[in-house]
């Protein structure tokens, strides 16, 4: 049988403001436990919420990116639960009168194809704090700073047919939220989270198939494994005659394995209500149209525009438009190097290759885009031949305050480009190679090419690495050839 | 619309309210009164009537994103049960 896999998807974005949807609180990173969980956090008696109006502003702006109905009054609910890290005992969330309504999010996919995934709605909401299991002689330890940190959960109809277009979604909504600084779009550090809801159903059938939906996926690897696995799982049990269950699922990337949550069939029961201590939210049409006016630059647009202004490919193009830091730090180093091509192919390569293996985000590098920008300008004018650059990049990257022609100097890299003092060399080293020459010469032009090497090596060690590789090579050419 | 014990008894658990079962035929019986004025309600034509979200007609009043809240962990945690390296502790809860 053949099966489609349907999928949707929740996000939780953390929004940037500087303080709490509803209270004075401070929203930044890593702050000692609980020293950012005020009154109105911890849910004390007596405390009263006020909403922060720039997480307001910031959905409307999502919401016009994305194409979508602003709603000029949106309503709070309260969603009940238990759970410790939510001490009020309900989530502050919207339901049916959401800020933002329908819109769409365009995808492209690595065939070169595009697809627009319907966004349902997205609406605003407050974090919940964080529990800790480990290490508490067989207690819970709570820390609720995090509580009461603005989210837009954004969610997507069910319009995605595998993990590529899934990814491809959830990184196309990162480059909108961190293009439109709403969001600082480290994914380590929670600022984005995924829901994902899955069913698979036999291929040409129209009703969806039961889903199960794993939560709380914080990275776009993690995203795509899960969904492999819960597509397998899920084919596999209907294969051998069962049914899928209705079901929560958490996928632990350390064993790449994932499990159902204890059922959630009564937690769902949330018994929404209006919120009683806060009204409805309304804005008027100026106050929508004033937030347009402040929209900058969406991915797509950066996209066209490197490549009519750089003359990038369209697919390097994409790659570097894709989210506000990249864009930027490629935008930083081509205008210290003046070398878009050879600036899009460091950032795309050896930096992101680094960054990658040892899991940082472009905004954690520690080689800055200006000193990339040098590293650039100096493999451009010659100075550095592309292994004297790596050289040079692994320098930057492992020790910081140096500048690139700092580095060149005390490491020895300039390469010697004269052509008078390399032609000295190729002669000298020549004069010792009578036999590799005579067996050069007798060669092939395609045996001649790898016989090439057998040259290169002395010469560089001649010229304790230092010698111009390509003129080098020019030289060898001109006296072997002849 | 009628309020057995057993939805008095789902409610309680949901809320995490004790209810024994002697008081949970007595609030059902009570429950079902309310529900029956409401279904008077229910009666009402509504047609054209947009729901109200809160009793007040008024619109919330926004603030401004600024941080005004210092760290008061201690004043807080004077009050709670067990606290351990600034963290709250409460009984393991593992999903």
């Amino acid at each position: 049988m053949q099966w489609e896999t349907v999928i949707g998807l929740e996000v939780h974005v953390q929004l940037a403001t500087k303080s709490k949807i509803f209270s004075g609180s401070s929203t930044a990173f890593g702050a000692e436990p609980n020293t950012q969980a005020s009154a109105v956090d911890l849910a004390l008696p007596g405390t009263l919420p006020v909403p922060n109006e720039q997480a307001f502003r910031y959905a409307i702006l999502f919401g016009l990116a994305i194409n979508a109905d602003i709603n000029k009054r949106s309503v709070f609910e309260r969603k009940n639960y238990f759970y410790p890290d939510l001490p009020k005992g309900y989530q502050t969330t919207q339901l049916d009168e959401p800020i933002v309504g329908p819109g769409v999010v365009d995808i492209e996919l690595s065939d070169g194809s595009s697809k627009s995934v319907r966004i349902h709605h997205a609406h605003l909401e407050e974090d919940a704090g964080k529990s800790l299991h480990e290490d508490f002689h067989g207690m819970s330890g709570i820390d609720l700073n995090r509580a009461g940190t603005p989210l837009i959960e954004i969610v997507s109809e069910p319009d995605m047919r595998n993990s590529e277009e899934a990814v491809a979604f959830a990184k196309k909504l990162h480059g909108i939220v961190t293009s439109l600084g709403i969001c600082d779009g480290e994914m380590s550090q929670g600022s984005m989270r995924f829901d994902v809801n899955i069913s698979v159903r036999p291929k040409g059938q129209e009703e969806y198939g039961t889903r199960t939906e794993t939560k709380n996926l914080n990275s776009f690897k993690f995203m795509e494994r899960a969904i492999k696995l819960e597509v397998e799982r899920q084919i596999d049990v209907i294969e051998d005659g069962g049914t899928i269950r209705q079901e929560t699922r958490l996928y632990d990337a350390d064993k790449d394995f994932s499990r159902a949550m204890r059922s959630k069939e009564e937690a769902n029961d949330y018994r929404y209500f209006p919120c009683p201590d806060l009204l409805p939210v309304v804005f008027d049409d100026s106050y929508i149209e004033a937030i347009r006016k402040e929209m900058p630059e969406l991915p797509d647009a950066r996209k066209q525009r490197f490549v009519e202004s750089y003359a990038l490919s369209d697919y390097d193009a994409s790659i570097l438009a894709a989210d506000a830091a990249t864009a930027s730090y490629f935008e930083t180093a081509q205008a210290v190097s003046s070398d878009a091509k050879l600036s899009a192919n460091w950032v795309m390569g050896e930096l992101s290759g680094r960054l990658n293996s040892e899991e940082l985000s472009i905004a954690q590098s520690p080689v800055e885009a200006k000193a990339m920008g040098e590293l650039v300008l100096r493999v451009k004018d010659g100075t550095i031949s592309s292994s004297g650059a790596k050289k040079v990049f692994n320098t930057l990257w492992e020790s910081e305050g140096k500048s690139v022609d700092q580095i060149i100097d005390a490491n020895g890299l300039k390469q010697v480009s004269d052509t008078g003092a390399l032609e000295a060399i190729v002669d000298e080293v020549l004069a010792n190679m009578a036999d590799q020459i005579a067996q050069y010469q007798e060669a092939d032009d395609k045996k001649r090419k790898k016989l090439m090497g057998g040259f290169m090596g002395p010469l560089m060690k001649a010229s304790k690495g230092q010698g111009n590789p390509k003129l080098f090579n020019e030289i060898l050419q001109r006296k072997l050839n002849n | 619309m009628s309020f057995s014990s057993d939805d008095i008894k789902n409610v309680a658990h949901l809320a995490r309210l004790h209810v024994s079962d002697e008081n949970a035929d007595k609030l059902g019986a009570d429950i079902t009164n309310i529900l029956t004025l409401v279904d008077q309600l229910q009666a009402v034509d509504t047609q054209g009537v947009e729901p109200m979200a809160h009793p007040m007609d008024a619109v919330q009043i926004l603030r401004a994103d600024d941080v005004t809240e210092t760290n008061q962990r201690d004043k807080y945690q004077a009050c709670a049960p067990e606290t351990e390296e600034g963290l709250y502790l409460v009984p393991r809860v593992i999903e």
